[in-house]
């Protein structure tokens, strides 16, 4: 049992609560609390206390107004971590190689994964889909105008590379992989920034002997020694400058969402007009479900919500579906296949389309099962839906989403 | 569009006789807006006059008056590749004082908002410590506990406009940041709980979404005034801000405020991850880039008026409002100008001051209807002053993306309407 327990009031926090303090009394000045006050105030919570507890009495650790306590030999919360616990979790990588698992891979397997698993968003060579992150070349754009940082351009370092893979890649299937295929991936992409030949392997051995080009660009903060200096001279407050000329209008690129943005019209009546028109232009999305609950199971089609979490990363369904990566889903079921307007299909959907072949829940349910098998070289990289219940709701909720 | 306030706003002083001169004439402006007919919103009985409202209970987690719909959080389409994968902005404009309620606090996800239910989630604390530990969310609700206000910033607030003007409205230009109070345990306490061995000079906080978020925090950071928070203005984190917990890191970048927090690794060196090097470095125009830029830089912003929130009525008395804050301290002044820089004027700063939290300025003044050109520059309580976007362009060229804490103009023309706008 202990008799005496060590109490320290941390000086931060104690610092921070009563300077605060000082400066709401000071707030209705509008100055600033003098040098010497603030000193003042700040050394007192500073000083470490030292309480006896009574004995037998509860423990108390904390005086009022003052930041939570240190506790001599802690707490006694939590509990011990397991080896196996801390294995599962801790899996992140380091640029010295701390935490790389055994394994290895090639570029040519990490080819064929990357074109599986990637190539929908990254682009088959890295060069990437839309504005999904490219990630290859762009050597030499950094000075650039618009430089392209990659991990070839950009990159520090390779860790980071298998680290974030491991870790969140594939987007919408995270920690999927196994150890061989992130090498395999990792060497693919080493392999589209021209580090290494196709014949090259990839492993825990060899990882930390690769250096990326850019490491030697990066350094530390500087901002306190480059900036602070300038940023802390005396400000001016007339008669500043002579002359003042606009030089950009946003207005001009009218890449702004319409959110209610009031702008000038060359006929404008006046800003007294101006005010109703910025409430009109606010969302009157008022439209509030008015649930059709008639024969439909809304159990299932809740259900269905969850499954469509797999495939939302790609696909959208609803009012104002378009399509991303995925084509959008709207009316699937009794939709032509490969049919959504504007988006580029695999050969085996624009023959189905060529065929006039149509979505059925039979041949949608197939499909769901087992992508790769149902329709042979589609760009979907799903691995499917086992369950029946699943994909029964998923078509539930496509269904619903649609109408 | 050359259009200039010219109009002159000399010295503090001259601006207060000019209110005093003022005063004088304000009955006339009352005058000015005589009825002709009686109102009928005062001649009428209204119908919440005569019927009775809702019961108790019609809504047991209320919610805003049915007149405020438009007051929501907006993302920027063109802006990502993805929603899942994206952020959205605070209405910042429909805002007052200092606290951002929980429900319009901007989002930034990379893989989504995580669901997650408390009794299965669980904080670890492993690597360079004495003993490996495992805290429930019971566990760590029994340590002591503090309360903050903080404001949370993205580093790439403002990015957007590093080339010139770009979105119209401070909802997008300064809207990934809120500020509210938080509730949790100082990481402090937790680590000395596992007890850090010498050797221990950084940790690696993790997030448990299917973006698996890390960053590396340097060991005094963590030591100073992180906080290990499942409370946010008195009630539970939301779901898209890291429900059921998540890490606090006052006045650094949004990015390292780890969501969903499930793991602390004390390590010896930082991990470099995909976050602070990828992203959340700043290139600088030679080509070289900085890292571990952290700390925010003071900033401010006029928020009324603004694109989104026009002067509607005319000439006379008006309130200019924004806000201000910094990351290394508390902001003890706010200079605002109408006339594009050439004069600028003291503003009020109402509300409590809290070190690394927002604070509301204001400023009152008679606009004459002419065309204003409105700045407004944070000083904080290092004596760090906002620098202008060419201060800033000069230094890091316009490809940093990140840490944009340039003084912002608006234009408003004589309908009293704003715009987004760079000027000499």
């Amino acid at each position: 049992m202990l008799k005496f327990l060590k109490i320290f009031v941390p000086a931060s926090t104690g610092v921070a609560s009563i300077l605060a303090l000082a400066y709401v009394a000071a707030d209705q000045f509008v100055i600033d609390v003098p040098a010497p006050v603030r000193e003042m105030v700040a050394v007192q919570p500073a000083m470490a206390q030292e309480a006896p507890a009574a004995e037998a009495a509860p423990v108390v650790v904390a005086s009022a107004g003052a930041g939570a306590a240190s506790l001599a030999g802690g707490y006694g919360l939590g509990r011990p971590a397991l080896a196996e616990e801390v294995a599962a979790w801790d899996t992140d990588i380091r640029p010295d190689g701390l935490g790389l698992p055994e394994g290895s891979g090639d570029v040519l397997t990490g080819e064929e994964l990357f074109v599986e698993k990637c190539s929908m968003c990254h682009g088959e060579f890295g060069e990437a889909v839309g504005r999904w992150p490219v990630l290859a070349n762009g050597f030499g754009t950094l000075t650039h105008k618009d430089p392209v940082k990659t991990i070839g351009s950009y990159w520090p370092y390779l860790s980071t590379v298998y680290d974030y893979v491991q870790r969140a890649m594939p987007f919408g299937e995270a920690a999927s992989l196994s150890n061989d295929e992130t090498y395999a991936i990792v060497a693919y992409l080493m392999y589209v920034n021209d580090l290494v030949d196709d014949e090259f392997v990839l492993s825990k051995e060899n990882f930390t002997e690769v250096r990326l080009v850019n490491e030697d660009n990066f350094f530390m903060d500087d901002r306190m020694e480059t900036e602070f200096p300038l940023f802390t001279q005396e400000a001016c407050m007339t008669n500043c400058k002579d002359t003042v000329e606009i030089t950009m209008h946003a207005s001009m690129l009218d890449v702004t969402p319409d959110s209610g943005v009031v702008r000038a019209q060359p006929a404008a009546e006046g800003a007294v007009e101006a005010a109703p028109a910025a409430e009109e232009a606010a969302p009157a999305e008022e439209a509030a479900a008015t649930e059709e609950t008639g024969g439909v199971d809304m159990a299932l089609i809740e259900d269905g919500e969850g499954v469509f979490k797999k495939c939302r990363a790609c696909h959208q369904v609803g009012e104002g579906a378009v399509n991303r990566s995925g084509p959008q889903l709207n009316g699937l079921i009794g939709r032509t296949i490969g049919s959504a307007e504007g988006f580029g299909y695999s050969n085996v959907f624009n023959d189905a389309n060529a065929a006039g072949e149509v979505w059925t829940v039979e041949t949608l349910s197939a499909f769901l099962e087992n992508p790769k098998g149902a329709m042979s070289g589609t760009k979907m990289s799903f691995a499917g839906l086992r369950s029946a219940d699943d994909r029964a709701a998923l078509l539930a909720y496509l269904q619903h989403a649609s109408n | 569009m050359s259009t200039l306030y010219k109009g002159a706003k000399p010295s503090r002083r001259s601006f207060l006789s000019g209110a005093l001169a003022a005063g004088g004439a304000m009955a006339g402006a009352s005058m000015a807006r005589a009825q002709a007919a009686p109102e009928q919103a005062i001649t009428e009985v209204q119908p919440w006059r005569t019927f009775l409202g809702d019961g108790v209970d019609a809504r047991p987690y209320g919610v805003p008056s049915e007149h405020e719909k438009h007051v929501v959080r907006r993302g920027v389409e063109w802006l990502t590749a993805d929603n899942v994968s994206s952020i959205n902005f605070t209405p910042l404009h429909e805002l007052d004082g200092i606290i951002t309620p929980n429900g319009i606090c901007f989002e930034r996800h990379h893989g989504g908002t995580a669901h997650i239910d408390p009794a299965e989630h669980r904080l670890m604390i492993n690597g360079l410590v004495d003993k490996e530990l495992v805290f429930t969310m019971q566990d760590l609700m029994r340590f002591p506990r503090e309360n903050h206000v903080y404001f949370l910033e993205c580093a790439a607030n403002s990015g957007m406009e590093w080339a010139g003007a770009q979105l119209n409205g401070v909802q997008f230009t300064h809207g990934m940041i809120h500020n509210v109070m938080y509730t949790g345990v100082p990481l402090r306490l937790l680590l000395e709980e596992a007890g850090v061995k010498p050797n221990g000079k950084w940790l690696l906080a993790e997030g448990a979404d299917a973006s698996g978020m890390t960053r590396s925090i340097p060991m005094e950071k963590a030591l100073d005034d992180c906080l290990v928070a499942w409370k946010m203005n008195g009630e539970a984190l939301r779901p898209e801000q890291g429900y059921p917990l998540r890490l606090v890191v006052p006045g650094w970048e949004g990015n390292m405020w780890i969501k969903w927090l499930r793991r602390i690794e004390v390590g010896d060196e930082p991990w470099h991850h995909r976050e602070e090097t990828s992203k959340y470095t700043d290139l600088l125009a030679n080509g070289q880039a900085r890292r571990f830029t952290w700390e925010m830089d003071a900033k401010s912003v006029i928020t009324n008026p603004s694109p989104q929130a026009p002067i509607t009525h005319g000439k006379g008395w008006t309130v200019l409002s924004g806000f201000a804050w910094s990351g290394r301290g508390t902001i003890p002044r706010v200079d605002v100008t109408l006339d594009g820089g050439k004069n600028w004027h003291q503003a009020r700063i109402s509300g409590p001051s809290f070190t690394k939290s927002v604070h509301r300025f204001y400023f009152e003044f008679e606009w004459d209807g002419k065309p204003l050109l409105l700045q407004s520059r944070a000083h904080d309580s290092t004596g760090y002053v906002q620098p202008t976007k060419n201060q800033l362009r000069e230094i890091r060229g316009e490809n940093s993306i990140y840490h944009n804490n340039a003084i912002h103009t608006w234009y408003v023309n004589e309908q009293g309407i704003a715009e987004n706008v760079e000027i000499s």
